[in-house]
């Protein structure tokens, strides 16, 4: 999460190196940017499903907990998880293991999620390998971020919330809402 | 037709048990519902485990009322098809939500007018009778606001560049 540096007009940033794109390398073609969106179900869904305009030109591979929501994105790339919260924590252990094979099998260059557990897990395994990422906070957390929300902010660069009364200095920042 | 909802995260049977009685002391036959992976068994409304979001949407423009858990999804579904909607938050105490933030979103939405709320399955049959006799409510649509996109799209641009998609 280090802040920018101007290098002759090209904001860099320092990040984990990861493996050359190849073809970028030969000057031959730009491949799209890929987007892991990742959300649970239900609202959590309904949310990401309105930042997906957003992310026109990214390859946006999904992650979501129910294969009926393939329905929605048939053209995309899509993973199902199975959901799991704190009450459960074998199918916690499980979440994360998927969800960490999930990013190492398809790299992606940004990870964007409205929560809840699946995406904290996309996140941080995310931002371990070099990923930008995106939380953006389901407007059901009104009175303070749901327990996902906090931990996420310690490994997202650009951390939201929907609720201008829950943004403080240090994060997360409101910025508008799907609302 | 009355639709009932209870999310995807699992199931609520105080609803659908209040419901189920509902429907029986007034012999409806037109309520239908989506229950989870419940334990309690409705005897008296038709009812299945899940529905994928074609065929909620679906269900929800076909409704004239939906009773719901107090999910945002559930309650923006209603608002975009402008039906009325009745809910009951789910809470902690009875763990059928890790916190009571259902009661927040409950009474957000309560506030501006635009939901109806029993707070415990002993209210919600006074309520349902209430909201049978409103009308379709004021239609609202969910979409990333200008700012919420600007802010996103500025982010992608400083970390990968005015993004050029070569198919």
């Amino acid at each position: 999460m280090g802040t920018p540096i101007e290098v002759s007009g090209m904001s860099v940033r320092k990040r984990p190196k990861r493996a050359p794109d190849l073809m970028n390398e030969l000057g031959k073609t730009d491949r799209p940017k890929r987007a892991l969106a990742v959300a649970s179900g239900g609202g959590h869904w309904m949310q990401l499903m309105c930042l997906v305009p957003v992310l026109d030109g990214y390859d946006v591979v999904f992650v979501t907990v129910a294969d009926s929501y393939r329905r929605v994105v048939p053209e995309n790339r899509f993973y199902v998880v199975r959901d799991a919260n704190r009450w459960n924590k074998f199918l916690l252990v499980a979440l994360a293991a998927k969800i960490a094979w999930i990013i190492c099998k398809e790299r992606p260059d940004l990870v964007i999620s409205t929560g809840a557990a699946p995406g904290y897990f996309a996140v941080l395994f995310g931002h371990l390998l070099g990923a930008r990422t995106i939380w953006v906070d389901s407007l059901a957390n009104i009175e303070r971020l749901s327990l996902s929300g906090r931990l996420a902010g310690k490994c997202t660069d650009l951390w939201l919330t929907q609720w201008p009364h829950l943004a403080r200095t240090e994060g997360p920042q409101y910025a508008g809402a799907v609302l | 037709m009355i639709f009932v909802t209870v999310g995807s995260q699992g199931p609520f049977d105080r609803l659908i048990h209040a419901v189920d009685e509902w429907t029986a002391l007034r012999g409806r036959s037109d309520v239908f519902a989506q229950i989870g992976k419940a334990k309690y068994i409705p005897k008296h409304i038709r009812f299945t485990e899940f529905v994928d979001p074609v065929e909620f949407k679906h269900l929800v423009e076909s409704a004239q009322l939906i009773l719901a858990h107090a999910g945002i999804g559930s309650i923006i579904s209603a608002l975009e098809s402008a039906r009325p909607i009745v809910v009951m938050p789910r809470r902690a105490h009875f763990r059928e939500q890790r916190n009571d933030h259902q009661v927040a979103t409950a009474r957000h939405f309560e506030a501006r007018r635009q939901i109806i709320v029993a707070y415990e399955e002993q209210s919600l049959a006074e309520k349902i009778d209430y909201a049978l006799t409103l009308r379709n409510t004021e239609r609202i649509k969910m979409e990333a606001s200008p700012q919420l996109v600007v802010t996103i799209r500025s982010f992608l641009n400083r970390n990968f560049g005015p993004h050029k998609f070569q198919p």
